[in-house]
């Protein structure tokens, strides 16, 4: 295909999709009468329902009942897929690996995000100091992967071309093959997503740390209140339901990303997790029914997340 | 503002800046920005300095050399846009502006409509409808992957195709779109829908004089959500496009160049910036956007 060809076939998609739109539009149009906004409603709704319906639910629900078949997808095997994810040595280490992400990535990007926001709250070079730390959101994790796969690079004994080793080195310590040991390989791969994720906390914190209001800071000065009481009685009392909404986004993303541990390590030495072990026993193994189950592992494992974000942000309305 | 604001908030103000003051003299908040802000800057700053070294410069020496010997070329991008060689970027580049531009225009106009009509028009079910919608939000895209190769390849005969694609991002982004646009839409006074009805406006109408034209930053924070979100995925293209360099993005072409040429730096850092140089450009201009459509998102979410 030439590159002509290429966008010539954008070009033609783009203008069916504004067709349809336009049909749309001129169904609309042409509906009167009293139960108009049933109708408008139901012509406005009908493509997003179908691709949901089509792209979302049934897929779901497929996936869920091929979680209980075998690798080919022909028999029903009960709750066997279940049982191996749970006792398989190697899918153990991906739980595991797994668990360390969702645990260290929402912690350690948030606290630094909130930090980083804290400390450059008014200050003179605020909008770029949050450019700076911003940025790595712009950047695929693909590219930021690449990025830390040559701060980690190893290069024999001789003069390191990786920043890490070349510290290490400089300190008179030994270079490092950083992505070889397993648990503290997991770890270094996991920086890499804070890295990425911190941008995105002190953005939100640092907004809702201007909006916590003046005459409430003022009165706590009055009262000689210092940095570290202020912080502690004021700010994050203020903040706490944004806190919340960071981690527990953070928290999610960070159980589907696999495009690091794909890009890093491929999934070796032990550095796999739910989310590539997918991807690895759908496509390269071709067990199907494996790589379902893991999938809704997956999705079991966002649902609790998502409904301890939802209770906190009641509470909060609430008070 | 200074002339309108009352007396009692310039002493207000002059406080905060009292106590912005006394915190930027605070030795240790400061070093803890610039340690921060450092190792924020480095890892990114290293990369880009190698794609501009020379091959031989990056095996035997690391890139804060560059500083005393600065021995630089644009060798190693030429060499990914060289076509013919095996690490020809430049169709993977082509492929990603093909797949993201209607895989952006596709959900932003589905999700307005959408929004609207969840925000601005009454019918039965309106509200359980909208909470299935977002609900949707929670579904990891893993979870939908399969079926849905499986229902382009068999039933749709489009596998391998742009189509894929398209059409994946662009149901994979509704839900989020929707609830962000119905955010937005909820914010605009009734009043001004109330009175273009009174004068006999259709929601058609409504939709795009009254309703459009005062979203615009909303669409536009969605829009430059769903263009990194496009450009820089690897999953959905890994899947769909997996097998077909035809029509794979850059950061599928790039994630096996990794794999495959995993210590070829002169490669590996020119071809990551390529793949970063689009999404900065977008990001930089229109930074202040996005931030409005992540607070928008972030804290009602």
């Amino acid at each position: 295909m030439s590159t002509f060809d290429k966008f010539e076939q954008m070009v033609i998609a783009v203008v069916a999709f504004a067709v349809v739109f336009a049909v749309i539009m001129l169904l609309a149009d042409r509906i009167r009468g009293r139960s108009a906004d049933r109708s408008v409603a139901m012509v406005f709704l009908v493509p997003t329902v179908v691709l949901l319906a089509v792209g979302l639910v049934y897929p779901a629900i497929r996936t869920l009942l091929d979680s209980f078949r075998n690798a080919e997808g022909t028999k029903f095997i009960g709750i066997d897929n279940y049982q191996t994810v749970f006792s398989d040595h190697d899918l153990l280490i991906v739980l595991l690996n797994t668990v360390l992400w969702v645990v260290f990535v929402p912690f350690f990007a948030t606290a630094i995000g909130l930090l980083y926001a804290l400390v450059i709250d008014k200050s003179r070079v605020e909008a770029i100091a949050k450019a700076l730390v911003f940025l790595p959101m712009a950047i695929s994790f693909v590219g930021a992967s690449i990025i830390w796969k040559f701060v980690y690079t190893y290069k024999g004994a001789g003069s390191q071309i990786g920043l890490l080793n070349e510290i290490l080195v400089k300190l008179g310590l030994p270079a490092q093959q950083f992505l070889l040991n397993w648990p503290s390989n997991t770890f270094w791969l996991i920086v890499v997503m804070i890295w990425i994720q911190a941008g995105f906390a002190m953005t939100v914190l640092s907004a809702a740390i201007k909006a916590i209001p003046q005459d409430i800071i003022e009165a706590a000065r009055l009262d000689g209140v210092n940095a570290v009481g202020m912080f502690r009685f004021v700010t994050l009392p203020s903040i706490r339901p944004a806190v919340i909404v960071v981690l527990t986004t953070i928290a999610i993303g960070t159980l589907k990303v696999f495009d690091i541990v794909r890009t890093m390590t491929g999934g070796q030495f032990d550095t796999s997790v739910i989310a590539n072990e997918f991807y690895n026993q759908s496509f390269n193994i071709g067990d199907e029914g494996l790589g379902a189950t893991l999938a809704v592992i997956l999705f079991v494992l966002v649902i609790p997340v998502v409904i301890y974000n939802v209770r906190q942000l009641r509470k909060a309305d609430a008070r | 503002m200074t002339t309108t604001t009352p007396p009692v908030a310039v002493t207000g103000e002059l406080a905060t800046t009292a106590v912005a003051r006394k915190r930027l003299s605070s030795p240790w908040a400061s070093l803890t920005a610039i340690v921060i802000a450092v190792l924020w800057t480095t890892p990114t700053l290293g990369l880009f300095l190698t794609s501009f070294r020379t091959q031989d410069d990056i095996r035997v020496s690391g890139w804060w050399n560059v500083f005393l010997h600065p021995n630089l070329t644009l060798d190693n991008y030429r060499q990914v846009f060289s076509s013919g060689t095996s690490t020809d970027l430049s169709g993977y580049f082509v492929n990603s502006i093909v797949i993201t531009i209607p895989a952006v225009i596709a959900p932003v106009l589905l999700a307005s409509l959408a929004a609207y009509t969840f925000a601005w028009i009454p019918f039965k079910g309106r509200d359980a409808l909208f909470v299935a919608v977002f609900a949707l939000q929670v579904v990891p895209l893993q979870v939908a992957m399969i079926p849905l190769l499986q229902i382009y390849i068999k039933w749709l005969h489009i596998g391998g195709s742009f189509w894929t694609v398209w059409i994946s991002h662009t149901m994979f982004a509704l839900p989020l779109a929707i609830f962000l646009l119905h955010n937005f839409m909820k914010e605009i006074p009734g009043e001004l829908i109330e009175a273009a009805r009174v004068d006999g406006a259709g929601h058609v109408r409504i939709f795009f004089q009254v309703l459009l034209p005062l979203i615009t930053p909303a669409l536009a924070a969605f829009g430059i959500f769903q263009f990194l979100w496009v450009w820089n995925d690897l999953l959905v293209g890994l899947v769909f496009l997996g097998g077909k360099p035809e029509t794979q993005p850059l950061t599928v072409a790039i994630q096996s160049l990794a794999g495959t040429r995993g210590s070829a730096w002169y490669l590996l850092s020119a071809g990551a910036f390529v793949s970063i140089v689009v999404p900065l450009v977008v990001f930089l201009s229109l930074q202040r956007y996005f931030v409005r459509g992540l607070l928008a998102g972030g804290l009602k979410g």
